[in-house]
């Protein structure tokens, strides 16, 4: 038990360090999407920490799990993860949005760890389907991770790939929202309402828990081989806030890709080294 | 000078012709910040409808509102616009001729370092292969309020391909005398004609004015409209001037090269050179960077001009 809880509190640890470089790589750059980076950030925390079967060394193991960026413009977390798991050499991300970069806005799979190319939003679910089709075939037992925004939902291929894998009986499949209620434009329940959301994929035929997306234990658990159902496809609908660990970006549609100004880089950064201080 | 958004002038105008035609609506896809169409919907809100991240919908429900007599204008980026939601342009605006207008925004490489998923460098090539749909690509800000207007007005489909980036000006007015299909030759020449349309006119302007410097008298010829394209304007020049440069933001293959090489070859046939962006994705990068990766600038634009005038002297 003391030691599940010291693991929480690493990982904890874990997810304000990687806040904190997402923070540099964005300042340093004056691009990426910073809000949706941050709110996923725990998510991606608990797959590649702790929920995954990977090998950072050999990024194309045949048994690993798979991962999907489905909202790939949430790129910065994504690279601060796969650099602090060791997939490259962090100094790297020093060329990122640079001309000629392979670290460009979206995934791309010139970065090892990266399966697909993704940015354009709504393509991640199919993808999946068809990894989640092939390890049936191939008697693997590997398992594969989407995660989508909540704006990207509105998407109609989302809804047929969701339709696709119930068919398919894709148990090997798991799905994640990021249910910050945030798009570009503002709340995701006024360009578009989700609501009811949960209803809607029950409906589809999938396996859906709602979890507090910045309790790493919680999704954790909601993303262990435990909670799968034979046959079922899962879903995990991670109620997260946009901008999360740095106040004045939280909740607040303006900081989708908003740029920090010196002062505000500055007070993003305090806040994180303090909340890094108490959890040492 | 000061630098304009086209994308800008676009909702000003839209705002303006709104007034008096009460049948003009926006459509937005999570898009009214990119698109600069917040004015229009805080003056306008019940007719700025939004369709949240969903590209093929979008050109559907246009198609619907045209159908029932709305004026659509959908903005939305260029990238997803176009290959997302090719079947619905093709069938439901252009094969049902419904009276929508596409606005495809932060066209060409002008997402620069977001990757290829971003650029839109094929939507020429799809669209001109589609029958009965203008494609239109206005070149600074007096030219984006021409064609605002005037398509505001005409009946059927079009698409008008909207850069990210905010452009110098290229006419001093919108008294140039625009007119749909009708391209405009800026500067006179008769050593050889560049052909262009958007970002790229400037650019052809500057290497111009540095050919003239070494005597080659440059034609240069903004041909705003890609579809229906200006043969006439063409085969004038390739008989006048004997050598066609093009330059596009797009990729170099069944773009807008493409489309005057047919009218040249079938017509007069001239040497030409089809510059723009190669076969693989672009590089990342800011536009400057990508055009002069690429050899879009001034100062290379003259080699390839070098090249060309002595091919059409010398023979290949
Ligand atoms: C097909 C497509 N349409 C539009 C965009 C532009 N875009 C990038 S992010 C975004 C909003 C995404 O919102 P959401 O899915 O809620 O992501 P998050 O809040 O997690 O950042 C949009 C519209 C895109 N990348 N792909
Ligand atoms: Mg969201």
């Amino acid at each position: 038990m003391n030691k599940k809880i010291s693991q929480n509190v690493n990982l904890q640890k874990k997810a304000a360090q990687i806040r904190r470089d997402i923070v540099d790589i964005v300042y340093r750059t004056s691009a990426g999407h910073i809000g949706g980076s941050l709110s996923e950030t725990d998510i991606l925390v608990a797959l590649y920490y702790e929920v995954m079967k990977i090998d950072p060394k050999n990024p194309h193991w045949s048994e690993r799990d798979r991962f999907i960026l489905s909202k790939g413009h949430a790129i910065d977390a994504y690279y601060c993860v796969l650099a602090d798991r060791g997939f490259f050499d962090k100094e790297r991300l020093q060329t990122y949005s640079q001309f000629g970069s392979d670290f460009i806005g979206h995934p791309n799979r010139a970065i090892p760890g990266i399966e697909m190319n993704t940015g354009a939003l709504g393509h991640g679910l199919s993808i999946g389907v068809g990894m989640a089709i092939a390890g049936k075939m191939d008697n693997k037992d590997y398992r594969v991770f989407v995660l989508m925004g909540d704006g990207e939902l509105a998407e109609g291929s989302v809804w047929e790939a969701a339709m696709a894998a119930a068919n398919y009986k894709l148990d090997n499949l798991v799905a994640i929202i990021d249910r910050n209620r945030l798009q570009i434009t503002g709340k995701t329940e006024d360009v578009m309402a989700l609501t009811p959301l949960e209803d809607k994929w029950k409906s589809f035929g999938w396996n859906v828990s709602v979890v507090d997306g910045h309790d790493i234990p919680s999704i954790c658990n909601a993303l262990s081989k435990e909670n799968k159902i034979d046959g079922v496809p899962s879903l995990i609908i991670a109620e997260t806030i946009k901008g999360k660990g740095i106040s004045f970006m939280e909740n607040n549609a303006s900081w989708h890709h908003g740029v920090m100004n010196a002062d505000q880089y500055k007070m993003a950064c305090e806040e994180l080294d303090k909340m890094l201080e108490v959890l040492s | 000078m000061n630098k304009i958004h086209n994308r800008q002038v676009v909702c000003e105008t839209l705002i303006e012709i709104a007034k008096s035609d009460k049948d003009i609506v926006v459509l937005c896809s999570d898009s009214r910040g990119s698109a600069s169409m917040k004015p229009f919907a805080e003056k306008y809100p019940e007719r700025l409808i939004e369709i949240g991240i969903a590209e093929q919908n979008i050109v559907g429900v246009a198609a619907g509102l045209a159908h029932s007599g709305k004026k659509p204008f959908v903005a939305s980026p260029a990238c997803f616009l176009t290959t997302r939601s090719a079947e619905q342009i093709k069938v439901d605006v252009s094969y049902s001729n419904t009276n929508v207008k596409l606005l495809g925004i932060s066209s060409g490489i002008s997402y620069g370092a977001l990757g290829m998923s971003h650029h839109s460098l094929q939507d020429i090539a799809l669209l001109r292969a589609i029958p009965n749909i203008m494609i239109v690509v206005p070149a600074d800000r007096f030219e984006a309020e021409n064609m605002t207007r005037v398509l505001s007005e005409y009946k059927g489909p079009a698409y008008m391909r909207l850069g990210r980036n905010p452009v110098e000006d290229v006419y001093s007015s919108c008294d140039y005398g625009f007119e749909l299909g009708r391209a405009v030759t800026l500067k006179e020449g008769d050593s050889l004609s560049i052909l262009t349309f958007g970002e790229t006119v400037k650019t052809a302007l500057d290497a111009a004015e540095l050919m003239e410097k070494e005597g080659i008298k440059c034609r240069v010829i903004n041909m705003h409209t890609i579809k229906p394209i200006d043969e006439e304007c063409i085969i004038k020049a390739a008989k006048e001037t004997g050598a066609i440069m093009t330059i596009e933001e797009h990729s170099i293959l069944s773009g807008f090269g493409a489309a005057v090489a047919e009218v040249v070859v079938q017509n007069c046939p001239v040497p030409m050179k089809i510059m723009g962006i190669p076969d693989e994705p672009a590089i990342p990068g800011k536009s400057k960077e990508v055009f002069a990766h690429y050899g879009i600038s001034a100062e290379n634009l003259c080699k390839e001009a070098e090249k060309l005038i002595n091919i059409k002297k010398n023979g290949w």
